[in-house]
């Protein structure tokens, strides 16, 4: 049977029989809201260890404009990971679950935050910082509430790389063992064509919501006066 | 023997050795085997020569399409905000999910993959070239103009020149990511490096993983250093800026 859209719609919302299940059956959107929640959490789990992880270090090395070359490096060398094989060796080598997973996601999610925290607080304006120094400001201080604030749209931008890599990589989590919207895809037998399809507009639709969703938070988190100065 | 005792002397030296049986190939947790990887090295080729074809095709594809819709909105500056948005929505498409929304269009294979990586390529080049050419200096331009020259030759023999290292990065980047992503072509029978890693339904065992890995890497360094070079040769006022 050859996909369709419209197979995959039905796919999405109504449970279908499956050849191999033994009569059980699959897709429907009960199973679909469960792997898009696993999915989710996972995503938020990873991005959290690598916000915790790499996003102290890139602000600290951007304040004191030190260790750009690991700074840097490390983005350049991390886009040049092939996921699939990470999270392949990740699963074999030291096990499968969510917790393994988790730190394999992460450490997609650290280069982008790290090198964008570090070239957005280096590239912000040295007067606003000469001048807070100039009021008497403690170096936390600059880095909180000057440096910070205006470095959030670099901020933002890898945060939101991050989280998309993420996102796209827990569909190959099954692999490893934790059910995601990618199961659709790689359990194929047992989902068909038509659930090859629709996992992959569910992966689409979750990275498009977040990618949405992040962009309006960062919105939010821009000052009034960098919005207006853009504008 | 001797050979197969290299990699493993401890346990297993007396086994026979035979590619079903090599003593540190049955320990599925071992992550590198170098007695596999020896007799089996010749049949990661194939797989790396697909893979090589695949980003090489998806970037050039990509860098046509998103290099022609850069110059139109070079023109057409009220273009500029719905191109960026357009690309950026591809891109934010994981290129694992665009394979299988492609499906139904075209199919299981390699025509699949290429549509999808090369549409995930657009965004970074189509924005690279935009910013490249914004930052041409105006001065740079009016002396152009000043010398007679038309938009056309401003266009080619000033702007573009100029803009050539922005372009490059942008060309790097996207490369660098396709061959790491390129590894999902496994999952639409495409062939790559992928096969290597996943294979008929399972996970291939761990010295496979990291040589397939490996591999990959390499690839990407690969075509970075040439990309490099290729910048160096097509912008030689710069070597001579820095002498």
């Amino acid at each position: 049977m050859n996909a369709s859209i419209g197979g995959a719609i039905e796919f999405i919302f109504e449970p279908q029989s499956s050849n191999v299940t033994g009569g059980k059956e699959v897709g429907g959107l009960s199973q679909v809201i469960e792997l898009t929640l696993n999915q989710l959490e996972l995503t938020v789990l990873a991005l959290a260890l690598s916000l915790v992880v790499a996003l102290p270090i890139g602000l600290y090395l951007g304040h004191r404009g030190v260790g750009e070359a690991l700074a840097v490096g490390l983005g350049n060398v991390g886009r040049a990971v092939p996921e699939l094989a990470l999270i392949a060796l990740m699963a074999s080598v030291v096990g499968v679950g969510v917790l393994n997973m988790t730190v394999a996601l992460a450490v997609l999610g650290v280069p982008p935050i790290l090198t964008n925290a570090f070239v957005g607080i280096r590239q912000v304006d040295r007067a606003p910082v000469d001048a807070a120094r100039g009021m008497g400001m403690t170096e936390a201080e600059i880095l909180f509430k000057v440096e910070m604030p205006l470095a959030v749209p670099t901020l933002m931008a890898g945060i939101r790389g991050a989280t998309i890599a993420i996102v796209a990589t827990a569909t190959i989590a099954p692999l490893a063992g934790v059910l995601t919207l990618g199961d659709f895809i790689i359990n194929n037998n047992v989902y068909g064509q038509n659930g090859l399809l629709a996992g992959g507009i569910l992966v689409a639709l979750l990275a498009l919501a977040l990618e949405f969703g992040l962009a309006g938070l960062q919105r939010l988190l821009t000052s009034k006066g960098l919005r207006l100065s853009a504008a | 023997m001797i050979l197969a005792a290299v990699g493993e002397v401890g346990e297993g030296f007396f086994k026979e050795r035979t590619s079903e049986t090599l003593p540190c190939q049955a320990k599925s947790t071992h992550l590198f085997c170098f007695d596999w990887a020896k007799e089996n090295i010749d049949s990661f080729a194939t797989p790396a020569q697909q893979h090589v074809e695949i980003v090489a095709i998806s970037v050039v594809a990509g860098f046509a399409i998103a290099f022609a819709l850069a110059l139109v909105a070079h023109r057409r500056r009220w273009l500029q905000p719905p191109l960026l948005a357009a690309t950026g929505v591809i891109y934010t498409v994981p290129s694992l999910a665009l394979f299988f929304i492609l499906l139904p269009v075209t199919g299981l294979g390699r025509d699949t993959v290429i549509v999808a990586l090369s549409a995930y390529t657009l965004q970074v080049i189509y924005r690279n070239v935009t910013t490249g050419l914004a930052n041409v200096p105006s001065a740079a331009k009016e002396a152009a103009r000043g010398m007679g020259m038309s938009e056309r030759q401003i266009l080619w023999r000033v702007e573009l020149p100029l803009a050539v290292p922005e372009i490059v990065a942008g060309l790097r980047i996207a490369t660098v990511s396709t061959v790491a992503l390129a590894t999902f072509a496994v999952f639409i029978n495409a062939g790559g490096l992928g096969t290597k890693i996943y294979g008929s339904g399972n996970l291939t065992f761990p010295t496979s993983i990291v040589i397939a890995g490996g591999l990959a890497m390499a690839i990407a360094f690969a075509f970075d250093l040439i990309l490099l070079a290729v910048q160096r040769r097509v912008t030689p006022w710069r070597r001579a800026a820095q002498a």
